[in-house]
Parts: C-alpha cells; structure tokens; sequence
C-alpha cells in the first residue's frame, strides 16, 4: 500500500528548517514556536503510526507505510521508503528526540535562527535513514547528517569545540566512505539498490564478481565507527563532551544507533552467512567494546565524557546482540538501541541542566546538590539506574533479553564465554553510575550551590516524559518487541538455526 | 480464598508507595505521619491477607496452591515470561515473616523517625516499596521475576542505606552496598541464563522438574547452582561478600531492623531454599553452601565479640546467624545428596530447619534492632562505650532486649532454642567439622549478646553522646509496643515446631505431642542439653568480664592481642577490597592503564594520522609552486617516461 505518511514525517523538520531559516534572529521566540510545531507533529504522525502498525503475524518482515517513486532511473534509484518492526521504533524515538531537543534548546540565545534550522535539518536526515529503502537515499541521508551536527558542535559546543567537530566530521567521512565502496560494490554486482530485494534475495550472484566478504566490513566499517565499536570509538566522547546539550542528546540518543541499525539491516541481512562466519571476531570485539569502555569510564571526571564513555560499553551490548545472531538476541539489540537513546538521552539532558545551572561540570567539585536541586537529582538518579540496568527500567528489559538471546544462542561458538563477560560490564557500570550520582548529589551540601536553581515547568514536562517511556517499557517490553520481532524474524530465519 | 486476592499482599504496598509518590510528596509537608499512616495500613492488610494465606495453604492437599499467571512478555515461540504467584508452604510462610515484621518496624518508625529533618514521606516512600518488592520476590513463581525484585529489595537497601545522603558515611555505605550485592547478582544472572539455555524456562516449577527428571546434568547443574548461591552470598552477607553488611548501619535504625536483619538478608537463603530442587542434585554445591555458612558463622561471630557499637555487633550477629542457615540448609543437602533423595518433595522438606530457624531469627534479630534504636533514641549514640545503666531507665527496652538476646544466646524454651538446635543436629549429620564451629559459635554468640547486655543496660550510666541534648527517657509506646509484640514472637515461634508441626508443612519429619516435644528434646541426644549449657558458659563469661568484672576485659584483650586487634580491624577484609583491590589495582593500575592506552595509542594513533596527512599535505603543497616552468618541466618528464615506457613494452 502507498502511503506518504512517512515522507510527511521525514521532511516536515526539513520544511520547519527552510520556515526557521528564513525568519529573523529577533523574532526568536516565534523561531522556537515554528520549531516545536515542525518537530511535534512528526512526532504526532509517528506515534498513529506505531498505533496502526500492523502487528500481526501476516505482517512478519513486510515493509509498512510503503512510498516508492521511480527517482533516478539510469540506475535504478527509487524515492523508497517503508517501515517495519526494526526501524518503526527508531523512527517513534528519533521523532521524538527530535521534539524533546527542542525543548531543551529553549534556553539557547546565540545566532537562534541557525541553530534551530541545523537542528531540524538534524532530525530530517536521521529519520531519512530509518526509513529509507534505497541505497543511494540510505546514504544521502547519512551524509546529510554529518553537516547540521558540524556546526552545532563547533558553533555551540564548549571546550575544544572546534578540534572535536571535525573529528567527528572526518571520522564520520572515514566510515562512509568505506560504506560507499560497499554499497557501490553491492550495486555492481546484483545492478539493484531495493534494499528489501537484497535483503530478500540475498547477493548470490556476488561470488562470481566480487567475494561476499570484503563488501561486508566494507558497509560494517561505516556502521562500526558510528555505532561506535573499539577501536574506532574516540570520536564519540570528544563529540558528545563538547556538543551542545541537544546535539548529547541526538547524537547518543538517535545518531549513533544508525550504526547499529544499519548492521542489522545491511550487513546481516545481506550477508547472513558472512555474518555468520564472522560472528566470533564481531563478539569478541563486542566483549572488548563493553569492557574497555566501562573501565576508561571508571576513570573520567567530567560528568558529560562520563556519561559519553559509557555509550561505548552499553553500544557494545547492541553489537553482542546483533552478531549473537539469535532471534531473541537481535530483538534484544533492537530493543537496547531504543532503551539506550531514552536512557542516555535523558543522562545527558540531565547532565546538561547541572552544568547549565550550577555551571560546573567537574565531578570532584559537585556535590550535595540533592538538597539544594532535588528534582533534578531524582530523574537523574532514575535514568542512572536504569542506565545500571536496573529492572522495571528499560535498560533492564533490554540488556536482560540481550543476555539470555546471546547465550542460548547457537550460532556462534563459546557464544556462553563473551556472554557472560560482557555480563560483568553491568557490575562495572553500577560502579560508574553510582559514584557519579554520589559525587554530584550526596555528601554535605555546598554554600556556595544555594541559589542553584531547581528544574523548571518546561524541563520537568519533558524529563517526566522521558521517564514515563523509560518505565513503561521497563515494566512492559512487549509494547516493543511485539513490533521489533515482525522486523527481526525474517531475518533470523535468512541466518537460520 | 480467591486466589487473586494473593496478588493483593505485593499489591498493598505497591500501591502505598504510589500514593505517596505521586500524592503526598508533592502535596503534604514532609513532616506530616500521613506517608506513615498510609503505608502501616496498606501493610497491615497485606500481613492480614498473608496470615490468611498461611492458614489457607496449611489447609491444602500437599500444602500447596495453584494460582493462574499471566503471559508478560514473548519474543518468538521460545522466549516467553510470565508472571506467575507460588503458593506453597514456603511462600506462605515467608509472606507472614515479611509482612509481620515490617508491619511493626512501620509503626515503630513513626516514633523513632518522628524528629528526622527528613521527615516522613521519602522514608514511607521506600519502605513501602521495599516491603513491596520483598513480598514480590517471595510470591515470584519464576526466576526472572525473581531477579527483578531481587534487584529492586537491593535498590531500596541502597536508598534507604543512604538515607541520610548528606553523610559522606551513608552515601559510601550505600554505593558499596550495591557494588558489592551486585557482585554477586552477577552469578545470579549467569546461573539464570545458563538455567534459561538448558531448559528453555525461568519457571522455578519446571526448572526444579526438569532437574529432578534428570534433563540438566553434571558440570551445568553445579555451575547453575553455584551461581545462584553467588547472589545468595552478595544478599546474606556470607563470607567473602559480607563486607557491606556492617557498613549498612549507617541507615536509620528501623531499616536496619527490617531490612539488614529480619527480612532482605534473608531473601539469599530464601533463593537458595526455593532453587533447592537443583542444589540437591550436586554434591558440590550443597557442601559449598554448607561450608561457606559454617565458616561465615564462626568468622562473624569472631568480629561481633569486639565491635563496641552495638549495631554493628548485631550486624555481625545477623551474619553469623545466615551462616546458620546456610549451614543448615547445606547440610541437609549433603545428607540427600549421600542418600540419593534427589525428588523434589525430599529437596523441598530439607530447607524446613534452615527456613526454620530464619522464620524465629526474623523475629528476634528485629526486635533486637528496635530495642538497639530505642536506646539510641535515648542516649544520641550507637557506642556501647558510652552507654551503661539504661535497665533503670528503660525498662521496657531492657525486657524486651534481654528476651531477644536469650533467644538469640539459644536459652530454653525461647525460640532460638529450637530452631538453632535444629541446625545444630542437621550439621552433625552433614559434616563433624562444621558441626563444630557451629557449637563454638553457639559459645561466642551468648557471649557477645551478654556483652552487649552488660555494657549497655547494666553498670552506670557513661553520658551518650555529648553533643546529644535532653535526658534520658523510656522510648513512647508507638515504639514500645511493637517491640512487646516482637517478644512475644522470640518466646513463642518456635513453638509451631516443638511438637514438629513446623517441619511437617514444610514436609519434613513427623508431628509428636508438646510436651514430649518440650521437654523430650533432652533425652535423646546429648547435644541439646550441651548447646544449652555452652550458651549459659557464654552469659556466664559475660558477667564475669563485664558485669562483675571479676575478669578485666582490658587484660582479656592485652593477653590475645593480635586476635583481638584482627577481629577489631575485621580482618583488613575492607582495607584489602577497598584499597588493595579496587582503589590501587583496578582504578589505579588497570583502568587508568587503560585510559592510557585509550588516549596515547587509539586516540593518538587518530591524531598521529591526523598530524600525518596534514603534514604529507604541507610536502606534497610545497610541489605546487604555481611556477609555470617547474609545471612545464614535470610535463615534460612525464612524457618523457611515457614515452620510455611505449618504446620498452610496446
């Protein structure tokens, strides 16, 4: 069925973009009013959507709220764009990251016009990925996205602004061109860019031109570095560190799980078997990526790098799910990617009214500001722990099917081993979240945070929301992966048992 | 009984704990009781309705009720989580446990927290949500479930652990609380998705059936069992992950009493005793539960004869007393296990004595706490050093306190009496030398109980704490009565097992008359009778040390002094975690090893190609002169090559 829901979706923030772009610095508030209309409606659309989503089991592995457009036929390029369980929850999370950043950015007095129109511009190309069906509108997206989020780290960044945007940009570039090469590789050997006609009928023809697996850590090498994996991680913490709070909260939020989104849907479901027979080294490598990234946390003294290092070891759980390539497990990723950009998105809106409030940002110098900004001390407090996987929080649901898929899985071998150590990432991690919320909150109160002022109406509507999501899919996961499985089942059964 | 109405004893407190949070907190003054009358009346109607269970499940066949579940979550046709109550002898016991005793821990809240500046709401809050989730955890009927409470008892332990957040002493209380439980958790975890891998289900039902039929073998079933035993050990505070117990004495007595004591504690032999189905079924596990318990029972006992402020010394008491229960349901385990009664009523009637002996301690070990808060209420302090004379005082506190301590101390006809004579026969059976730390432990537990009784009830008054205000009183009745209730209880519940009616619901022994049971306990094995009297040696030593100090304490200390000092300074057990392990090793060598490596090499290795490309940049621009000759030149050089190139290979 055709519908242009979607494009309505992707393409309103572009529309509020070009509104905001053309309105004038002084009238800033009406700038910020376009601005919540053009990304609250997306949102709006998305959630009909994620109501009327067909969830039966008819509709396993059918792209829904399908558009398709012939676009450039010389090369068989289509407008295509679809949803399934897979992608649909990505999209209802970036929309609505994408309303909530401009909330947070209401505070934002510098070169107002610019700003939101990148932001927009953000949103559009994120949810342009998520639901794009053609490899060549796949990758204009993901490029797209890497422009607005240059100038809003290096224009309202902080600290070494400037280096951190362009190491994102040329990291960024890095991956992607390595993406490209695979995509062009994918599109010279079968002559298709239908990303559902891949998927379906697998690149069997592949042999002949070109071997199946260099093409698959050609388009895995994007998708590492964004994700991100060890050891092509250390654009994230200088990126998020010294971004703006909304552009934390997009990138560890919605950015970074196109990595994981773009494995799942490129390299496994085209290349099961490559997947498969890499499986040990991409777990191996998982194991590293929640270790290594819950130790450098350990040692990290500034709440947003904190906050940041930790992305890198509960990412590494949506690589260990994803490349555990069981059904239960890659739901289980799916389900963590959502889980996370909630989590972690709310640690850094979080993060980002401490330091825009008490205006420091050094752990060893924070402190009892529990009594003197409690609310804020509250939520941050429940997103820490579900951020330490506590259960009834969505980090909880997700990192536990995660576990249980990855080591009953039977796929991999000595899949039990990664298993269980990457399991330990959840000890260190109560270790992190609990000594940052000690160090910021507890201990004697400070004179000099007396006049901190607490939370206000506006931060506590969205921080609220956030933990009215965070809980209910803590306390009831089926609400998502009775979508995320009609998405994940087919492509199970290409791997097979 | 409708069986719906089970859910209700989870339910009540769950929907306190609402109340207060999203009503009260917001709009009622912190210092208002409501937060208190809210949650005492919901628990209470969960205590009534887990009495009423309790008298249900003991008139049912087989002593057990099924009760319908409901699909939660379910990912393909393999993965599927319900959430399920069951009701069995077990169950229905430790619903009355909980619920009782956190019923007059509440009430006694409202008087011990009555002058808090933290007032009422936030305490209610948590307490509520605690008692919530311990009730869950006990109704749980899969391991999931389990886990799920399991992990929120342990993080309201932390809140309430931290109660007081503006202490740097709480604060690192609580986190260390959590790390250190969490540590152990993570076998719980491991255990469960290796159970989950084998077996297909978290349903403790079937896992226990699936065991018993002999589906799940050898190493697997060893390994499961041992993991589950893991998060016991973080839970229970047994030996090596005690070390956050005492420290958890930096909440507010009441928690203490409740949670540290009588009920989250106990939720670790509460997990082993409902897994038991699978422990019995390798011998390694079980003697690894009853070693660990019998070696925790002696080494805390050890630290409780020194400690000089009196909630540590419970705290150290409560530890060694799990490790009693370990022992015991470990021992009963080794007796199957030599047996070969592997079926699953047998490993179910084997954790009556260790269930036993939780289901007295719960009360007494409570009461004992309440009475340690009261005399805290009066004196401003915890240090025994400072306390002495509160008998004239409180008489109230020192009756009850002192029952305490005789049921504790093991003293007949007391509750203690029976249920820890019971864990004594049980480790006979299972193994001579744990026998024998126990009975030592029986010694050391009567002494250090007496100590406490001597150096803070009897002798002169030595001032409390002198920045503390006021004079001394009797605490009021909101705290009295809970405590005579609780007495009453450490008299009288071990008498449910005097005749063996306790054993017999839980399907283990046969039912005698009471009088036979009262006083017959003597005649057919020594043990009884020496237990007692190494018990009444202990009161004795005591008195002679501290109430008539006859025996200089100082002098005692001086002869065993590197003793004294190691017990004194627990075993560097802290310093060897805290500082050796975690503060040097792991954050100070390894991890910032890592740091190192992540900023110098992977990051430095970016930033080295960085700096290469742009220098290679820098050469390679230095060729772009913009000079049309040297341009002409390199043409002329290429066509030249070429045309080499053409005349060699063409």
């Amino acid at each position: 069925m055709d519908s242009s829901y979607l494009t309505w979706i992707i393409f309103l923030p572009l529309a509020g973009a070009i509104i905001v772009a053309l309105i004038s610095n002084n009238h800033s508030k009406l700038i910020r009013y376009v601005s919540a209309i053009f990304t609250l409606v997306p949102l709006i659309l998305a959630v009909i959507l994620f109501v009327n989503f067909d969830r039966s089991a008819a509709a396993a592995g059918v792209m829904q709220f399908e558009q398709k457009a012939a676009w450039i036929n010389s090369i068989n390029a289509y407008y295509h764009v679809g949803v399934d369980g897979l992608s649909l929850p990505l999209v209802v999370l970036t929309a609505f990251l994408g309303f909530i950043v401009v909330l947070i950015s209401w505070k934002i007095n510098l070169r107002v016009r610019e700003y939101f129109a990148w932001l927009l511009l953000l949103e559009t190309s994120i949810l342009g990925v998520f639901c794009s069906l053609d490899l060549l509108l796949f990758f204009i997206f993901w490029e797209i996205e890497i422009i607005p989020m240059y100038f809003l780290i290096s224009v309202w960044g902080s600290g070494r602004k400037e280096y951190s945007a362009i190491k994102y940009v040329i990291f960024t570039l890095f991956g992607s061109a390595f993406m490209l090469a695979g995509i062009l590789s994918v599109y010279f050997t079968t002559g298709s860019l239908s990303m559902v006609d891949l998927a379906q009928n697998g690149l069997g023809m592949v042999q002949s031109i070109m071997p199946a697996a260099p093409i698959f850590f050609l388009l895995l090498t994007g998708f590492a570095v964004k994700l991100p994996v060890v050891p092509v991680h250390t654009w994230l913490p200088d990126a998020h560190t010294d971004a703006p709070t909304a552009g934390s909260v997009m990138l560890a939020g919605a950015l970074i799980k196109m990595g994981g989104y773009g494995m799942i849907r490129l390299c496994v479901s085209f290349f099961p078997q490559v997947a498969r027979d890499y499986a040990p080294l991409l777990v191996t490598l998982a194991m590293i990526s929640v270790l290594y990234g819950a130790a450098v946390t350990l040692r990290q003294t500034d709440i947003k790098r904190l906050i940041a290092y930790s992305s890198v070891s509960h990412m590494g759980f949506v690589l260990l799910g994803v490349f555990a390539l069981g059904e239960v497990s890659l739901t289980g990723a799916a389900l963590q990617m959502v889980s996370h950009g909630l989590l972690t998105g709310l640690m850094f809106a979080m993060a980002g009214m401490v330091i825009h409030n008490v205006e420091e940002r050094n752990l060893n110098n924070l402190g009892g500001l529990a009594r003197q900004i409690p609310i804020i001390a509250v939520v941050f407090s429940v997103a820490g722990l579900g951020s330490l996987g506590l259960p009834l929080t969505s980090g909880f649901a997700a990192e536990f099917i995660i576990f249980t898929g990855s080591f009953s899985s039977t796929i991999v071998n000595n899949i039990e081993v990664f298993t269980l150590l990457s399991v330990l990432g959840v000890v260190l991690s109560a270790g992190y979240i609990l000594w940052m919320i000690q160090r910021t909150f507890y201990g004697p109160v400070q004179e000099q945070y007396n006049f901190v002022k607490d939370a206000d109406g506006l931060e506590r509507v969205y921080m609220f929301a956030f933990i009215g999501l965070i809980m209910l899919v803590g306390i009831y996961p089926a609400i998502l992966t009775d979508v995320i499985k009609l998405g994940i089942s087919p492509i199970t059964g290409l791997i097979g048992g | 009984m409708p069986t719906q109405l089970f859910w209700f004893i989870f339910l009540l407190p769950v929907i306190s704990f609402a109340i207060i949070t999203l009503f009260v907190k917001p709009f009622v003054r912190r210092e208002s009781p409501l937060a208190g009358y809210i949650t005492i009346t919901a628990i209470a109607g969960s205590a009534v309705i887990s009495i009423w269970t309790l008298i249900e499940v003991l008139g049912a066949p087989h002593h057990e009720i099924a009760v319908p579940s409901i699909s939660w979550v379910a990912i393909g046709n393999v993965f599927e989580i319900n959430l399920g109550i069951i009701m069995d002898s077990l169950t229905a016991v430790m619903v009355v446990v909980v619920s009782v005793v956190s019923l007059m821990v509440q009430i006694y809240s409202l008087g011990y927290m009555a002058h808090d500046e933290a007032g009422y709401t936030r305490y209610y809050a948590w307490m509520s949500l605690f008692t919530a989730s311990m009730l869950g955890l006990i109704i749980a009927s899969n391991l999931l479930l389990m886990f799920v409470f399991w992990e929120m008892v342990g993080l309201c332990s932390y809140l309430l652990i931290g109660f007081w957040f503006h202490k740097p002493s709480a604060a690192n209380a609580a986190k260390k609380a959590f790390i250190v439980t969490r540590f152990g958790d993570f076998g719980f975890l491991a255990a469960v998705l290796l159970l989950y891998a084998k077996t297909g289900t978290f349903d403790t039902a079937e896992i226990s059936s699936l065991a018993a039929a002999g589906a799940l073998t050898g190493t697997a079933i060893t390994w499961a069992a041992i993991g589950i035993f893991s998060g016991a050990m973080g839970k229970s505070a047994q030996f090596p992950l005690h070390v956050w117990l005492p420290d958890a004495m930096e909440g507010p007595t009441p928690v203490s009493a409740l949670i540290h004591s009588a009920t989250m504690v106990s939720a670790g032999v509460f997990l082993v005793a409902r897994t038991f189905p699978i422990f019995v079924h390798s011998l390694e596990a079980v003697t690894v539960v009853a070693a660990i318990g019998g070696f925790t029972a002696i080494f805390a006992a050890s630290m409780g004869l020194v400690a000089n402020d009196i909630k540590r010394v419970l705290a150290y008491s409560t530890i060694s007393q799990l490790g009693y229960m370990m022992l015991a349901l470990g021992a009963a385990g080794i007796v199957l296990s030599h047996e070969g009664h592997t079926a699953i009523d047998a490993a179910k009637a084997a954790v009556a004595v260790g269930i036993f002996h939780l289901f007295t301690h719960a009360f007494f070990k409570s009461l004992l706490f309440l009475g340690a808060g009261s005399v805290n209420h009066a004196t401003g302090t915890f240090d025994m050093r400072l306390m002495g004379g509160m008998r004239k005082v409180m008489p109230w506190t020192y009756i009850t306190f002192l029952i305490g301590s005789l049921s504790l101390a093991g003293i007949w006809p007391l509750a203690g009496f029976w249920s820890k004579d019971e864990v004594l026969i049980t480790a006979l059976e299972g193994n001579t030398l744990l026998f024998i730390l126990a009975m030592i432990t029986v010694f050391m537990t009567a002494f250090y109980m007496f100590r406490v009784i001597y150096m803070t009830f009897h002798g002169e008054y030595r001032g409390g704490d002198p920045e503390a205000h006021g004079h001394l009183h009797e605490s009021p009745g909101v705290m009295v009565w809970p405590m005579v209730f609780l007495s009453v209880l450490a008299v009288g519940a071990g008498w449910w097992n005097v005749s063996g009616h306790f054993g017999a619901f839980m399907g283990h022994g046969e039912t005698k008359g009471v009088i036979e049971g009262l006083f017959g306990i003597f005649t057919h094995s020594p043990w009884p009778i020496i237990s007692l009297l190494l018990g009444i040696g202990g009161i004795v030593l005591a008195y002679l040390m501290y109430g008539s100090k006859r025996i200089s304490a100082e002098r005692v200390g001086d002869m065993f002094k590197p003793l004294y000092t190691m017990f004194l300074r627990k075993y560097w057990m802290d310093e060897l975690y805290e500082d050796i392990i975690v503060r040097k090793t792991l954050i100070g060598v390894l991890f910032a090893g890592l740091q190192q490596v992540d900023t110098y090499a992977v990051d430095g290795t970016v930033n080295g190609v960085a700096n290469g490309t742009s220098a290679g940049g820098g050469i390679i621009r230095r060729l772009q002169t913009g000079q049309l000759q040297l341009y002409g030149l390199f043409i002329g050089i290429g066509i030249l090559a070429i045309a080499i190139c053409l005349y060699t290979f063409g």
